[in-house]
């Protein structure tokens, strides 16, 4: 048994496998059009701008940037830790290109619009699913 | 060419009892709404020949319906023209404007719209967890999937964050303040004191609100709605049929059903307004009233933001505006250049979900607001209803 905290998992699929068990390898991966290269989330079967059905997920560099946030207080349903920061960051990649996550290893009166951040996972090993975090960029790495 | 709006009236409203937790049959207070809705309008169960209701009959979670169209049909014997049911529409109030849409279609001469919740009841004493997927109630929600995929994962079930996330935006974006904020919490309450059913009607200042507990910042609890039961109905007409009608019905000026955006509450392209953004810059292209002729406005206060972002949208102040629009509360006041949300809201008069909105429209411009009518005798009136990639507005004059 892993020690992976309880989360509720999403329902894994042929289409979106490849992204929630992308971070076995500690990268985030994203669907993308092989015509016209276009940034595809959430996954689908088929490219929105080219129509093209070519798709295959890539890595990203992991870096984002927060858009927006919150630091929720009510417990909607068992976590492990709460106060948390809920976030959506926007990905370099692509302008619009969003994932709603959470921001871990930063305290929460840190976290704010703008803030570089970079993915880590938290492993589901058991379930093949790394779920994406952000944490803020350290200036040594 | 006639708008096909102009074809259509609201004939009567109706409201079953309403309280925070009535632990009725919710078909009894879906009935009640309804057949005070026909009775108003002056007619019998035999003149409706259509239904329209949001979200239809579904099981989960508990108290989100009351009865489908399938179970009001049948109770009610009736014989109809055309029906639908369901939750893929433009907000809560999409379910009024598919009315509208059958009517000058000519599918139908008086379609019955209703919509009933019994989400106090359904909580219980286990408040909101207590109907959310993976809850305290241990409702088990093994996997999550469709918009759940993006968020159940990371403990954020209820639309609440989701919203705190586009105020968090705009107040980043426009130095908007929780004081301001707070207006739409204060006004409403301010006005639920004079509404007979509301939920909340104790007397609450602005220190009351700044002190109430944080639920996902920058949202408190009173920027909250609260869940109750009850039921709302309103019957939606052809102008033909004025002359059976007991009263002058209201008219339906125009509707905005637009969603240009991408439908989904992290990818859309600009997360302080959203589709009422499209919704409301229709409904004005499809008349030739413009924003300073509207005397009341009933906007959707699911959480108090929703209602900053209708103000905007709908050209009562300018985009990011809301804040200042709203401050020190006399602007939104029942004596106010623009009489906001008149009944308390869903933040006071509870969580009727949006049709409570277009009730207190009709209501006020009928002048039967009792203690809370606003003064001067209003002609114009808009509601709009719904947040997120969700949102449909109607303005609404009264007949002349």
């Amino acid at each position: 048994m892993s020690d992976a905290p309880f989360r509720i998992l999403p329902r894994i699929t042929e289409r979106n496998e490849a992204f929630w068990s992308s971070g076995q390898d500690g990268r985030l991966r994203f669907q993308r059009c092989g015509l016209c290269r276009y940034w595809i989330h959430p996954h689908s079967v088929l490219c929105p701008q080219c129509l093209g059905k070519d798709l295959a997920y890539e890595a990203v560099s992991g870096r984002a940037v927060v858009h927006t946030f919150t630091v929720n207080h009510q417990p909607w349903m068992p976590v492990p830790e709460l106060p948390f920061a809920l976030a959506i960051v926007e990905l370099p990649e692509q302008e619009g290109l969003r994932l709603t996550t959470v921001i871990v290893n930063c305290p929460l009166d840190d976290v704010a619009i703008g803030m570089p951040v970079q993915v880590t996972f938290e492993a589901h090993e058991d379930e093949n699913i790394w779920i994406p975090m952000f944490e803020p960029i350290r200036e040594s790495q | 060419m006639t708008r096909p709006e102009h074809l259509t009236v609201i004939s009567g409203v109706g409201q079953s009892d309403i309280g925070r937790r009535l632990f009725r049959d919710p078909l009894e207070l879906t009935l009640d709404a309804c057949v005070a809705a026909i009775e108003d309008a002056g007619l019998t169960t035999r003149d409706i020949d259509g239904i329209s209701t949001y979200p239809g009959a579904a099981g989960e979670p508990p108290g989100f319906t009351g009865a489908g169209a399938v179970e009001v049909h049948d109770a009610l014997r009736l014989e109809l023209g055309w029906w639908s049911g369901g939750l893929e529409r433009p907000g809560q109030l999409g379910a009024v404007i598919d009315a509208c849409l059958a009517v000058a279609f000519g599918l139908a001469r008086h379609v019955l719209c209703f919509r009933s919740v019994w989400e106090g009841s359904a909580q219980g004493s286990g408040g909101r967890a207590a109907v959310m997927p993976g809850g305290s109630s241990g409702r088990s929600a093994p996997r999550a999937s469709g918009f759940m995929e993006w968020v159940l994962p990371y403990g954020a079930p209820s639309a609440a964050p989701w919203i705190a996330m586009m105020a968090q935006r705009h107040f980043h974006e426009f130095g908007t303040t929780p004081e301001q904020l707070g207006q739409i919490a204060v006004n409403a309450r301010r006005n639920a004191a004079l509404n007979p059913k509301a939920i909340y009607t104790d007397p609450m200042s602005l220190d009351d609100y700044l002190a109430s507990r944080v639920i996902a910042t920058p949202l408190r609890l009173f920027d909250c709605d609260v869940p109750c039961d009850g039921g709302t109905a309103m019957i939606v007409s052809h102008v033909d049929t004025v002359p059976d009608l007991r009263k002058p019905p209201i008219r339906v000026e125009a509707v905005g059903t637009a969603l240009r955006g991408r439908p989904s509450w992290d990818q859309f392209d600009d997360l302080t307004t959203m589709a009422l953004r499209d919704a409301a810059a229709q409904m004005w292209s499809r008349t030739d009233l413009v924003p300073t002729d509207v005397r009341v406005a009933e906007l959707y206060d699911g959480f108090s933001f929703i209602t900053m972002a209708w103000l905007e949208a709908l050209g009562f102040c300018g985009k990011g505006e809301a804040g200042p629009f709203v401050e020190g509360g006399h602007t939104i006041a029942r004596d106010g250049v623009l009489p906001l949300n008149t009944h308390g809201g869903q933040l006071s008069a509870g969580r009727l979900h949006g049709f409570g909105f277009l009730h207190e429209a009709c209501v006020q411009l009928w002048g039967e607001a009792g203690e809370r009518q606003v003064p001067g005798s209003p002609e114009v009136g808009v509601a709009g209803a719904g947040g997120g990639p969700l949102a449909g507005s109607l303005l609404l004059t009264r007949s002349r």
